[in-house]
């Protein structure tokens, strides 16, 4: 699995970072960091959860 | 003991109801699962209505809701263009079409018909506007087009905040009509209401404040043109001016009018659900065996808010609760226990260049604990009776509005909120 974002739709209003905060943080400066562009196996389950809840639809989420 | 549970039919083919559907694909579901949706197109979003769509920068292919780009991703029979008329909860039945003759049997409904917007006197008028759908994106926005026009937007609330900001920012002139004293003042304390006033004011919006509508007038609509088929008639039956509750009128081209929503539940008066403000349902969410409601339409006793019935009408709940219906409707299949469903509200609004987030609640009891309102870039948090965390609202600053979200969730107290946020 492997995510992209695309950071001309994020706003960062960090509901990812809220949901697998070991993936995606969003620090003092307000924008948004990934932690890890190839998520674990168990990391995947929340990725996807993010990747729906982001309001922009700002994630995407590749599976080979 | 179980329930049976091989085919599921969710009504209003949108935010919450393609959540609820893509969770039950998600989770397992492999049996039947109908999407029946009154709009002929596939769920969209639709808070770009109001912002990126409305001002031009966002075509239509932008604003497809992911699950449903690739529409047989998840084997879901589609009938858009197909309205729901009824419910037959003992035959467990949804019936379509003003005819009534086509039936849909299903052994689980997810109702998430969402709401629609609330209209006055004048609404038929040309050029004339509300705004919950992409229809009615598409005519506001070609009537935004071109040259500038007179803006009359009547109810600041949030669509009609959004699109007063996105209508200046086009270049026209814009008037905002509030009947309260100041703008949001459903959801919003007087002094950050004021702040949203002041926005607008500074990006040269002529905002009224305490003052009602009387009656939006316009030409006769057919009629007196008679054969006269020349000319002008785009413009017969147009809106000409809003007349105040003060006696004073403000001529316009374009009148946008957002007073709020009411739930879409007329299809269910005969239905024998509980209807109030809403579908009502359990804790779970659940509003008869086997029936969920999720988003807009949904009202039910939230425990974290001690089990207040609330109704939420934001794009975070939506999907939310869309989720945890579909798992809802698993577990009831399986006779197993869920925890409520308690969640805490959260939701957004751009504005101009600003970014206006509110978690939980506003009361009375409010702190600026980061920045400052005249700023514009600040976190303010409110407090319950007993000095907890219930509410916080941050203006460009959303890792504040996040954090305070999950204070609120864990039941933070305002020292140590402050302490978190400042
Ligand atoms: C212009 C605009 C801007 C917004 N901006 C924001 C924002 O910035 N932040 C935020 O948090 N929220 C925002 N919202 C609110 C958010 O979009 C809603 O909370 C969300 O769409 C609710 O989703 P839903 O699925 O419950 O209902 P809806 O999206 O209303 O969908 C319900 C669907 O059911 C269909 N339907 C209704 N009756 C029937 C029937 N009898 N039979 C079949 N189908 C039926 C409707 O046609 C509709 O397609 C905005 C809303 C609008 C309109
Ligand atoms: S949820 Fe989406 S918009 Fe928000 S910070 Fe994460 S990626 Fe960006």
């Amino acid at each position: 699995m492997k995510i992209v974002v695309d950071y001309d739709l994020c706003e960062s209003n960090a509901i990812c970072m809220e949901v697998a905060p070991d993936v995606f943080e969003v620090r003092d400066d307000d924008f948004l960091y990934l932690l890890t562009e190839n998520p674990s196996e168990d990391q995947s389950e929340s990725v996807l959860i993010a990747a729906e809840r982001c309001p922009k639809q700002a994630i995407q989420v590749i599976t080979e | 003991m179980s329930n049976r549970l091989s085919s599921v039919v969710v009504v209003g083919a949108s935010l919450a109801g393609l959540q609820a559907a893509q969770t039950l694909r998600r989770s397992g579901f492999d049996g039947d699962l109908t999407l029946v949706g009154s709009e002929p197109h596939y769920p969209y979003d639709r808070p770009p209505l109001s912002k990126r769509f409305l001002a031009g920068t966002w075509d239509e292919a932008k604003l497809r809701l992911r699950g449903a780009v690739d529409p047989d991703e998840f084997q879901f029979n589609w009938k858009l263009g197909h309205k729901a008329t009824g419910l037959d909860l003992e035959q467990r039945q949804v019936i379509l079409g003003d005819d009534g003759q086509e039936t849909l049997s299903y052994d689980g409904l997810v109702i998430a018909t969402g709401a629609r917007p609330r209209t006055i006197d004048g609404c038929e008028l040309t050029g004339v506007h509300v705004l919950r759908t992409l229809d009615h994106a598409r005519a506001l926005r070609s009537d935004l087009e071109g040259q500038s026009r007179r803006v009359c937007v009547i109810g600041a609330g949030f669509i009609g905040a959004e699109v007063a900001a996105t209508a200046r920012e086009l270049g026209h002139e814009v008037t905002m009509i509030e009947a309260a004293q100041s703008p949001l003042a459903r959801v919003l304390d007087h002094e950050t209401g004021m702040a949203i006033a002041d926005l607008h004011r500074d990006h040269g919006v002529d905002v009224r404040l305490g003052v009602g509508v009387a009656k939006i007038e316009g030409g006769v609509a057919g009629g007196q043109d008679g054969d006269d088929n020349g000319g002008d008639t785009a413009q017969s039956g147009g809106v000409e001016r809003v007349v105040l509750s003060d006696g004073s009128a403000i001529e316009s081209d374009v009148v946008v009018v957002g007073i709020g929503v009411v739930p879409s539940t007329e299809w269910l008066a005969r239905s024998g659900l509980t209807l109030d403000n809403g579908v009502v349902c359990d804790d779970t969410c659940m509003a008869a065996p086997g029936v969920v409601a999720a988003g807009d339409v949904a009202r039910w006793p939230n425990s974290r808010f001690e089990g207040k019935l609330m109704r939420v009408e934001q794009w975070d709940n939506a999907v939310e609760q869309g989720g945890y219906v579909g798992g809802r409707l698993l577990a009831w299949s399986r006779d197993d226990a869920v925890e409520p469903y308690a969640p805490t509200p959260w939701f957004w609004s751009d504005q101009y260049d600003r970014k206006i987030q509110l978690a939980g609640f506003p009361s009375a009891r409010a702190e600026v604990v980061h920045g400052s309102i005249p700023e514009r870039r600040f976190v303010q948090l409110y407090a319950g009776e007993r000095g907890e965390l219930i509410g916080a609202m941050a203006w460009n600053r959303p890792r504040h509005a996040i954090k305070a979200k999950q204070l609120i969730a864990r039941g933070a107290n305002m020292s140590e909120a402050r302490e978190e946020l400042s």
